[in-house]
């Protein structure tokens, strides 16, 4: 009861900035409910999405993010297994980024369902669980089997700092090291949903699922390096400069994996070109002239390549404003490339051949907005939790 | 197997479905909610049901839509018969492109007509187009004053029934299965609408229901089957199948007999004698992306030599 009243005090209280912040999550989750209502009462034909082009953009969204939960294993591995001590102070808050990234993908996978107060369907001997057969079956398992894993090493990691007590390393090793598979199998296994459609020649490559985890391990720890300095501004816990150039070092080693499964790729659908090459004209170059994700894709390139550029150097990638832009401009990058550069052109030109040039509309964009703005809440009440937990400002009674 | 053992467990359904009232309080809206909402919130997949769960089904369904549609509705759920396997054949040299397939097809099926649903699309080729198989040289959407447009030859897609169904395999709740007779089925009751399917289908042969489907009282077709052509819901995927209610009464599914230039045949696979074997074991014929390997059961052929070549 003391702990929780505790918690709720950390909560309430804190700078303008961050009371103002809250009023804009709640304010954006706001719209977003009202839009949802619109779409579940008249269903999905409030979207921009139709028969030939079926998932849009809160697939695009999910599969995005899916990579940026993978991403914790980024700070699990150097802190864990190689000692990093930097790394070791910061991996919560990728464990508590994991937490948020997850639940925005389980959200986003919900509202795309046509019929979600169907839900009990997909719960095993209640309803029926196409495990194995269905690939997504194994999805739902591995995201909330990754879900509750960080849960609890998050939950578990801060009561015993709350109550000053030791932890019981036999229980939590074994998890630590189970979370590294793990966050790998989510990812690959989201990337097997696309592979395992030969329908679809442009996901149906055995490259994909490899070029998922690099990207993931870009955009991903990208993201935590910009929010590690916001904390380490508005907060007074400590993140070490050091800690965040082993993760702009990871961050080079993954983008030039990605750039090179890229060339990869390009190289086989381009050197003899066969009818499969569509989808990729389509995205790269446009198709009978709908060129419509062309500028993207390039400007996604353009980010990816700059940013590697700005991390190969040791000086700029040693540098927190060089850094900070080649974060921003990875984020960005990926976020192009693995939402609508990978969702979109698998369904365009679709199976008979029409080119619908599927754009998200207006609700969809101010809905996924309102999912992150939910994503966003989760990771600011979670970090403020254990950030105050970690600075000693929140303690059991007594300690 | 699954389903089969589950049919003799009336506890353990008794106990799921107390533990689905109380889940399912936090995801039914309140108000409006009657009985049998309740019902069809709570109904179990279709191979789950017992026979007499079922015709409590069908005669419930039967009396709501007889009211909203103000026909005698029949819903059956007619079995499979035994040693048919349905198989089907287009005779491209001879389709014009008119349409008339689709449009029985909608009423026949109860498809909604705000929005459009057509489980039939027909391709619209130029004559002489050396890689029409790209189909995206194709234009579904053609409409000229007359069929067969010169220089044109006409290509009709709908479910190829493929004994290898990809759809079937990707759907994480088991809401589409092939049936013996080879037709490949969805319960609309228990399809989520993640549509998994429609992503794994490489013939665009699923379709969803984007809005609440609307289908004009006066075109209503009373005579239905569960799995077939009853009236489907908003936020599920359907497709055609093989007019099961017309198919498994012995009768031609309702684009054969629309077809008035004869281009499409229908038939039991397993049957020697019958029509589309002789097309079978006479003609040459072609599925289409036979790459894939689905093994459709829905052939194409030519009567009349290619129309690319006239």
């Amino acid at each position: 009861m003391e702990g929780l009243k505790g918690i709720i005090r950390t909560l309430v209280t804190g700078s303008r900035a961050y009371k103002l912040w809250l009023t804009l999550l709640f304010a954006l989750i706001s719209v977003a409910i009202v839009l949802l209502y619109k779409q579940s009462d008249q269903g999905l034909i409030v979207t921009n999405m139709r028969d030939p082009v079926s998932w849009g953009w809160y697939i695009a969204n999910f599969t995005f993010l899916v990579g940026v939960a993978a991403a914790a294993v980024v700070l699990v591995v150097p802190a864990y297994l190689y000692h990093h001590e930097g790394i070791k102070d910061i991996v919560l808050l990728g464990e508590i980024m994991a937490i948020s990234a997850v639940s925005m993908c389980l959200i986003f996978v919900t509202i795309d369902m046509g019929s979600p107060e169907r839900f009990w369907h997909l719960i095993p001997k209640i309803g029926i669980f196409n495990f194995p057969q269905s690939i997504l079956a194994w999805d739902v398992f591995v995201l909330n089997l990754y879900l509750f894993l960080n849960l609890f090493l998050v939950t578990y990691g801060l009561y015993k700092m709350y109550t000053d007590k030791p932890y019981n390393k036999k229980l939590i090793w074994p998890l630590i090291l189970f979370s590294i598979p793990a966050a790998i199998s989510i990812h690959t296994v989201t990337a097997f949903i696309y592979v395992g459609l030969p329908s679809r020649p442009f996901w149906n490559a055995a490259i994909l699922a490899p070029r998922f985890i690099a990207s993931a391990f870009c955009s991903g720890p990208a993201l935590m390096l910009i929010l590690f300095q916001v904390i380490r501004k508005t907060t007074r816990f400590e993140v070490s400069d050091r800690a965040l150039f082993k993760v702009g070092e990871i961050i080079t080693y993954a983008m030039s994996l990605n750039l090179f499964f890229l060339i990869s790729e390009l190289y086989k659908e381009h050197y003899i070109e066969t009818a499969h090459i569509a989808s990729v004209e389509y995205l790269w170059s446009g198709l009978h002239g709908h060129n419509q994700l062309v500028p993207w894709i390039w400007t996604a390139l353009a980010f990816n390549l700059t940013a590697f550029l700005l991390l190969l150097i040791p000086k700029t990638r040693m540098k927190l404003s060089t850094l900070n832009l080649a974060c921003i401009l990875i984020f960005a990058g990926v976020y192009i490339e693995k939402g609508m550069g990978l969702v979109f052109p698998g369904f365009i030109p679709s199976t008979l051949g029409e080119i619908y040039d599927y754009f998200p509309n207006a609700l969809e964009l101010w809905i996924s907005l309102g999912v992150w703005a939910a994503g966003m809440l989760i990771f600011t009440v979670l970090a403020k939790i254990a950030i105050a937990i970690k600075t000693g400002e929140l303690k059991a009674a007594g300690k | 197997m699954q389903e089969k053992k589950d049919k003799g467990k009336i506890t353990r359904r008794k106990f799921l479905a107390g533990l689905a009232v109380c889940t399912s309080a936090l995801a039914l809206p309140i108000g409006g909610a009657n009985a049998s909402t309740w019902e069809e919130y709570f109904r179990q997949h279709f191979k789950r049901l017992d026979k007499d769960e079922l015709d409590t089904i069908l005669k419930n369904m039967e009396k709501e839509l007889s009211e909203k549609y103000r026909k005698a509705v029949t819903v059956k759920a007619t079995p499979p018969m035994e040693n048919v396997v349905f198989g089907y054949a287009l005779d491209l040299s001879r389709c014009i492109g008119c349409r008339r397939c689709v449009y029985a097809c909608v009423k026949e099926n109860n498809l909604s007509r705000t929005p459009q649903i057509h489980w039939i699309n027909v391709l619209e080729f130029e004559k002489g187009n050396k890689k029409w198989q790209y189909l995206e040289h194709s234009n579904r959407y053609y409409n000229p004053e007359d069929v067969p447009q010169k220089g044109h030859f006409y290509v009709p897609v709908q479910c190829q029934q493929c004994k290898k169904p990809p759809c079937i395999k990707v759907c994480p709740v088991k809401a589409t299965w092939q049936e013996p007779d080879g037709i490949v089925v969805v319960d609309y009751n228990w399809c989520i609408g993640c549509r998994f399917c429609m992503a794994a289908c490489p013939y665009g042969a699923r379709s969803f229901n984007w809005a609440k489907p609307y289908i004009p009282k006066e075109e209503f077709n009373p005579s239905m089957h569960y799995l077939g052509n009853r009236p489907q819901y908003k936020g599920v995927v359907g497709k055609c199948t093989f007019c099961i209610q017309r198919s498994r009464e012995g009768r031609y599914t309702a684009c054969v007999e629309a077809c008035p230039v004869g281009a499409r045949k229908f038939g039991n696979l397993l049957d020697p004698k019958s029509e589309i074997r002789y097309i079978l074991e006479q003609l040459t014929v072609f599925r289409l992306k036979e790459g894939l390997d689905t093994n459709p059961k829905f052939f194409y052929f030519f009567s009349m030599g290619s129309p690319v070549k006239s």
